[in-house]
């Protein structure tokens, strides 16, 4: 039963930016179907009365006070920047717009 | 940029019906970010409010901000919303630098405040009630600067800067529901629910809400469908398009104008509308054409497994609902009685944004009718020339004390202006204005009569007159006497005095 195909592969890794071989498409669409397909399984034994887990710990209200901590050093922040300018991350020009 | 073809307002409102919808985004005035105690502070040096958290670095654990929480509750409440007995945040995935971990940390199937209505105040004095889905937490993104090319834009860019200070600031996005029927008043409707929006977020005192500064940001969909015939169902919706960098009030109002002319232009001439985001650009007062929409599926939103739900006590709720603040519109009816002013008064009033300046000017003892006259008037026309806020000139306090001057005949009004004059140039209160520049009316009878005799003497014709009955000759000698005193007093005083002197 193939619920996925590979055009649904090739643009969720487009939308990942993960470059894919036709070859991996390939292969990746067998995969992620039967993965899909055993995931599936557990709508056999849910009912209506189990509400769905988003967490598997059982507790809620876990706040913080509005205080303010610690914060990087400029050099910190940067430290692992490939590029950066002006105490800023420096990345390639962006094609396309802000979300 | 090739200009769009723009159909005539009244000719596009004459073939098609727009439908609205906003998102506003508000920027929380909390002292620290949504998941991370570095804090938010407007106008720091570039990424020095940053966190390991706000990085996305491997192993932060975010953890919230509970007085975000309180602040998305109240506002909730303030729109009228339901507060989710339970709801949780979801990660929005999409890849740009603005956030460095990849998605946004949003809330998603489960909201925390949902199903509202707010009362929005049009320019006319109608109310039209605008209905709210919901109301969710989020993290604001950082701050790309483009550089290269010619516009500082993104299109002919080399590289970005980012700035990872506003990464993580606390959000609440105000989502309306689909808002029908607003018609031809679309634009001021999109402004006065913007302007509600601001009221409401304010008298919480939850944001800065500086439109400029982008505490509070709205993106504005809109569509249009084709008028039928009576008797007919409704068209379809239309395709929608959603603009933004829309961050004053005018451009609120000017962006749905232009979006109404543009599409109707397209839809008249056999086209199709594109789902886009549209960018407003304040200096030419057009839009251009963005990405194009990501369906909410390409977002691959799940719930956010580093955060546990948010689950607020009904006590919580009740202690936040019973603080709330009178809401603006019913703030607005309440003063407008108050105050006694007529709907043209009031509204002179409200599009002036001149209610705190004059509920605080009755505080400090003046009438409403005194506080009016000089907020609408005298202040209002010296802001304009000088092109600042009326607020920045003179505190409400001082135009009480110049009221009350007025009122105690110390000063006509001419001399109060004088003296409004050199309040706004620092010269202090107006008590101390008047003492240094010498210009409360003279009172004293005695200097009155000294010159009225002169005036009179000087002027035999016109006493003959006067003593003949012809009051209105009159004039004349009130005209020298009030020269004589440099406008220092109380005309009707000098009248009196006059017709007296002139018959003895």
């Amino acid at each position: 039963m193939s619920e996925i195909s590979e055009e649904q592969v090739a643009h969720l890794a487009n939308l990942a930016r993960i470059a894919l071989t036709p070859e991996e498409i390939s292969s990746l669409t067998t995969e992620l179907d039967q993965i899909v397909d055993s995931i599936a399984k557990v709508q056999e034994v849910a009912t209506p009365d189990v509400p769905a887990t988003s967490h598997p710990v059982p507790l809620s209200n876990v706040f913080r006070p509005d205080v303010v901590g610690n914060t990087l050093t400029i050099e910190q922040t940067l430290q692992n920047a490939p590029e950066h300018a002006d105490n800023r991350f420096k990345v390639s020009a962006i094609l396309g717009e802000e979300q | 940029m090739a200009k769009d073809a723009l159909m005539d307002y009244d000719k596009a409102l004459e073939l098609f019906e727009p439908v609205l919808g906003f998102e506003v985004h508000v920027e929380l005035n909390t002292k620290t970010k949504m998941f991370s105690s570095a804090p938010n502070e407007f106008g720091s040096a570039a990424n020095t409010n940053v966190s390991p958290v706000c990085l996305g670095l491997p192993g932060a654990l975010p953890v919230v901000n509970e007085q975000a929480v309180r602040y998305a509750i109240s506002l909730g409440l303030a729109l009228g919303c339901s507060i989710a007995p339970s709801s949780r945040f979801a990660r929005k995935n999409y890849f740009y630098p603005d956030l460095a971990k990849n998605y946004q940390i949003s809330q998603y199937d489960e909201p925390i405040a949902f199903e509202g209505s707010v009362d929005v105040e049009m320019p006319d004095g109608r109310i039209v009630t605008v209905p709210i889905e919901r109301a969710h937490m989020e993290e604001d993104a950082g701050k790309l600067t483009h550089v290269g090319g010619s516009t500082g834009r993104i299109q002919g860019a080399e590289y970005s800067l980012v700035d990872y200070n506003r990464a993580g600031v606390p959000l609440v996005e105000i989502v309306t529901d689909i808002i029908y029927g607003a018609e031809a008043d679309a634009p001021e409707l999109a402004k006065a629910y913007v302007a509600t929006i601001r009221d409401i977020v304010t008298s919480l005192g939850i944001s800065d809400a500086k439109m400029e500064r982008g505490n509070l940001r709205c993106d504005a969909n809109i569509s249009l469908r084709p008028r039928t015939a009576a008797g007919e169902p409704p068209a379809p919706l239309g395709t929608r398009t959603e603009t933004k960098n829309v961050n004053s009030l005018r451009s609120v109002e000017r962006a749905i104008r232009y979006e109404i002319q543009r599409q109707a232009a397209i839809l008249a001439s056999g086209g199709t509308i594109i789902q886009e985001t549209r960018h407003w650009h304040e200096d030419t007062g057009r839009t251009s054409a963005g990405r194009p929409k990501s369906d909410a599926d390409d977002y691959r939103y799940f719930p956010e497994p580093d955060l546990l739900p948010v689950e607020p006590s009904v006590e919580l709720i009740e202690e936040l609902r019973a603080a709330l603040p009178e809401p603006p519109a019913a703030r607005r009816r309440r003063l407008k009685a108050d105050w006694g002013f007529t709907d043209l008064e009031f509204q002179d009033v409200v599009n002036g944004g001149l209610l705190v300046e004059i509920t605080e000017t009755v505080a400090a003892g003046a009438t409403p009718a005194a506080a009016r006259k000089w907020w609408t008037g005298e202040i209002s026309r010296v802001a304009n020339v000088q092109g600042v806020e009326a607020s920045a000139l003179v505190s409400p306090e001082n135009v009480a004390a110049l009221a009350g001057l007025v009122d105690t005949g110390t000063l006509t009004d001419k001399l109060a202006r004088q003296v409004l004059e050199g309040v706004i140039a620092g010269e202090g209160t107006p008590q101390e204005v008047v003492d240094a520049r010498g210009l409360a009316v003279v009172s004293d009878d005695g200097a009155l009569i000294a010159a009225i005799d002169d005036a009179l003497a000087s002027q035999p014709d016109v006493l003959a007159k006067i003593r003949d009955g012809k009051v209105q000759a009159a004039g004349a000698v009130i005209g020298a006497v009030m020269k004589a005193m440099k406008g220092q007093a109380d005309a009707a005083r000098v009248r009196e005095l006059v017709l007296e002197r002139a018959q003895s």
